[in-house]
């Protein structure tokens, strides 16, 4: 098991035939991703990298069965494959493009959020993150496919490249990855912490969990009430951005101090007091993992 | 993008918002004798700077007559202010607005903010205007409205409605009130923007409502379809800062003297932390992005090398879909193109990291290599210790 992707997975890629969507789609397929078409509107009919094209999110779903997108398209015109993908039934909606005005999200976000209310099963990822992946079977981003490995430790991360350094780390420690979620760094974003954990603490295969935070807005606190109340297995975390100047945008938009809210030290806080193991040196995640791990995997003869 | 005072009731005057009666925005070098006192006064002298607190740090002054005005505006241009907002650093008075004043009965704050969490607008009031609401939030929570807002239909009547009763607006100002409250969320949702704040709204002593204050933040990311902001400059950065996002560096200049370059947001946030750890302090934030090549690398070097203050350079680069190499090739064309005189530190990691380190070791070049973020950061402080 796994969450979001498995093997079964069947994606389409919005921005297929662009210069993002094309090198990365490429890199997901060499990953052996099952990346049935594309979509691009007006190159209907076309192949590309030997899938179809399609100019529609409906005709790729009516053609294909496909169940996730992954988006490329640019920051004007990616809300609105967001709301397609979500018309077009797909359920999980990966969201790479950064740059998309927050007005825009928020009008995603109302439409997505009555979409589920009437009982339809969509998950937007991001915008404006590296994507998902699930070891050795589905690669749905932009992450380096080689740095991952099949196994037990679920990451969730606002940062893209901060993801890649836990991942790097949990694999020089002999661990692996059950699945990989980048959030994304803006303000306002389809899944977050406590929904990622939500699934990781269902998923079997699952039997750690690495949070990796960032200042600004209030998702690390929200996550820590679930994970006080509701979460059994050890989570790990790390905050980035402790000697970030209050009011000044750090690259994304969401990691930003305002009114005294959002800072690094309320999350930490709240995390430990949730029992996270959170560390202050980044450097020492995949260690602080392993020493919880490892033990347990040589008792059980693994 | 932050706009200066003046700037957010331009946008305020387009939306039928009443503000104070403006007598003219000098910038330095320009002459008070342009001001337009023709009005009996008194008039109020405001400080355009970016940052709250300005009053009590003696950027907002009142004045009698009209020689008075010319003589504080004249005085207040080029002068150094320090606010609880500035963190320590003393901002310069380049513009000045000059408004006529009006007598104030009451004070009132509102804005419209981004509710993260609701992932919608909100409008945040309450009827202890003139105080910042950080301070009023914390001591008194109860005394604060909120008010939901849906994006697309924008602030309804009957909030409107609510939010008047709640704020006890008297009635002859009543309607006054929600065309304004209205306005301000449409300023909000049509502009784009992260906060519309009115701090303080005012009833004045003559039974009018007027906005005299304005802080408007904008999404950088909607500035493809505010052509007028985009072609503004962005008064709250530096000249490096305006120079590398000229050329599609993210970069935010900071006290210490260890220059980093690091690909993505997060990383290039937690190597800051490290360095902070180390018993250093970063010159800068820099996010070369995921294309990290010659050319990029060469824009970044040259930019971090702009701050006369950097003792050494922190290149950390996890390598993911550009491989390692790849970015160890640019690395040594890039310094030694810059001629890089400091001493610098790399620490590469990811894809074909042992061909990336053993390019950097036969470079010729006077640098240190570090296996991890943590190791880095103590040789870079060490080095701009030396």
């Amino acid at each position: 098991m796994s969450i979001l992707l498995n093997k079964k997975t069947k994606l389409i890629v919005h921005g297929f035939t662009g210069a993002q969507g094309s090198f990365h789609a490429q890199q997901c397929l060499e990953y052996g991703s099952d990346i049935v078409g594309g979509v691009t509107p007006g190159k209907g009919g076309a192949e590309h990298l030997g899938k179809p094209v399609f100019n529609t999110a409906r005709d790729a779903v009516k053609a294909t069965g496909a169940d996730a997108s992954l988006i490329f398209v640019p920051p004007p015109y990616a809300a609105d494959s967001i709301l397609e993908a979500a018309d077009a039934g797909l359920s999980v909606i990966i969201c790479i493009t950064e740059g998309i005005p927050v007005m825009d999200m928020v009008r995603v976000k109302k439409r997505l959020t009555a979409l589920r209310n009437a009982g339809r099963d969509v998950t937007l990822v991001g915008p404006n993150c590296p994507g998902v992946i699930t070891p050795g079977e589905c690669k749905a981003g932009i992450m380096p496919g080689y740095i991952h490995k099949k196994g037990s430790v679920g990451i969730v991360s606002r940062s893209g490249t901060l993801t890649y350094e836990a991942v790097w780390q949990v694999t020089s420690q002999g661990l692996g990855q059950s699945t990989v979620v980048g959030i994304g760094g803006d303000p306002v974003q389809g899944m977050n912490f406590l929904d990622a954990l939500k699934l990781f603490q269902a998923d079997p295969q699952t039997e750690a969990v690495i949070m990796i935070g960032e200042i600004g807005g209030s998702a690390e606190e929200d996550a820590a009430r679930y994970i006080k109340k509701e979460m059994t297995k050890p989570v790990f975390g790390f905050v980035a951005g402790k000697t970030a100047p209050p009011g000044r945008r750090m690259g994304h938009a969401g990691a930003i101090v305002e009114g005294g809210s959002g800072t690094h030290a309320s999350k930490v806080e709240a995390l430990k007091k949730a029992g996270v193991t959170v560390v202050d040196n980044l450097s020492e995640i995949g260690g602080a993992v392993a020493a919880k791990l490892k033990p347990k995997a040589k008792a059980a003869g693994r | 993008m932050k706009l200066l005072e003046y700037e957010g009731k331009d946008v305020f005057a387009r939306y039928g918002i009443p503000t104070l009666k403006r007598c003219g925005v000098i910038r330095i070098g320009d002459s008070p004798d342009g001001l337009a006192l023709d009005g009996k006064g008194p008039w109020v002298v405001k400080a355009q700077v970016l940052a709250g607190g300005r009053g009590k740090a003696g950027g907002v002054k009142l004045a009698k007559t009209a020689a008075e005005t010319r003589e504080v505006a004249g005085k207040m241009l080029g002068m150094k202010l320090v606010t609880h907002q500035t963190q320590g650093k003393a901002l310069t008075v380049e513009e000045v607005l000059v408004e006529e004043a009006c007598d104030i009965a009451r004070e009132i704050y509102i804005s419209v903010v981004l509710d993260r969490r609701a992932g919608a607008p909100s409008v945040i009031a309450s009827a202890e205007g003139g105080m910042s609401i950080e301070e009023l939030a914390a001591g008194h929570p109860e005394k604060i409205i909120r008010v939901p807002v849906d994006a697309e239909a924008g602030l309804l009547e009957f909030q409107a409605r609510q939010l008047a009763f709640d704020l006890k607006i008297p009635k002859k100002n009543f309607s006054d009130f929600t065309e304004f409250a209205k306005s301000l969320v449409r300023v909000f949702i049509e502009n784009d923007a992260s906060l519309v704040e009115v701090n303080p709204l005012v009833l004045t002593a003559d039974e009018k409502l007027v906005a005299i204050d304005s802080k408007i933040v904008t999404d950088d990311n909607a500035l493809f379809r505010h052509k007028d902001q985009a072609a503004k400059p962005d008064h709250e950065a530096s000249d490096i800062e305006r120079e590398a996002k000229g050329i599609g560096i993210n970069y935010i200049g900071l006290d210490g003297d260890i220059g980093c370059m690091v690909n993505g947001a997060g990383l290039a946030m937690a190597t800051l932390d490290t360095v902070k750890m180390a018993g250093g302090d970063a010159a800068n934030f820099l996010d070369v992005g995921g294309g990290a090549n010659v050319e990029q690398i060469t824009k970044a070097f040259q930019i971090i090398l702009k701050d006369p203050k950097v003792k050494a350079v922190l290149v950390n680069i996890f390598g993911g879909i550009m491989k390692c190499d790849n970015i160890a090739s640019g690395v040594v064309e890039a310094s030694k193109k810059v001629g890089l005189a400091v001493p610098l530190v790399v620490r590469l990691e990811g894809t074909r990291v042992n061909e990336g380190k053993e390019i950097l070791a036969r470079s010729g070049l006077k640098l240190e290599q570090a296996d991890s973020l943590w190791e880095a950061a103590q040789k870079a402080v060490a080095a701009a210790r030396r």
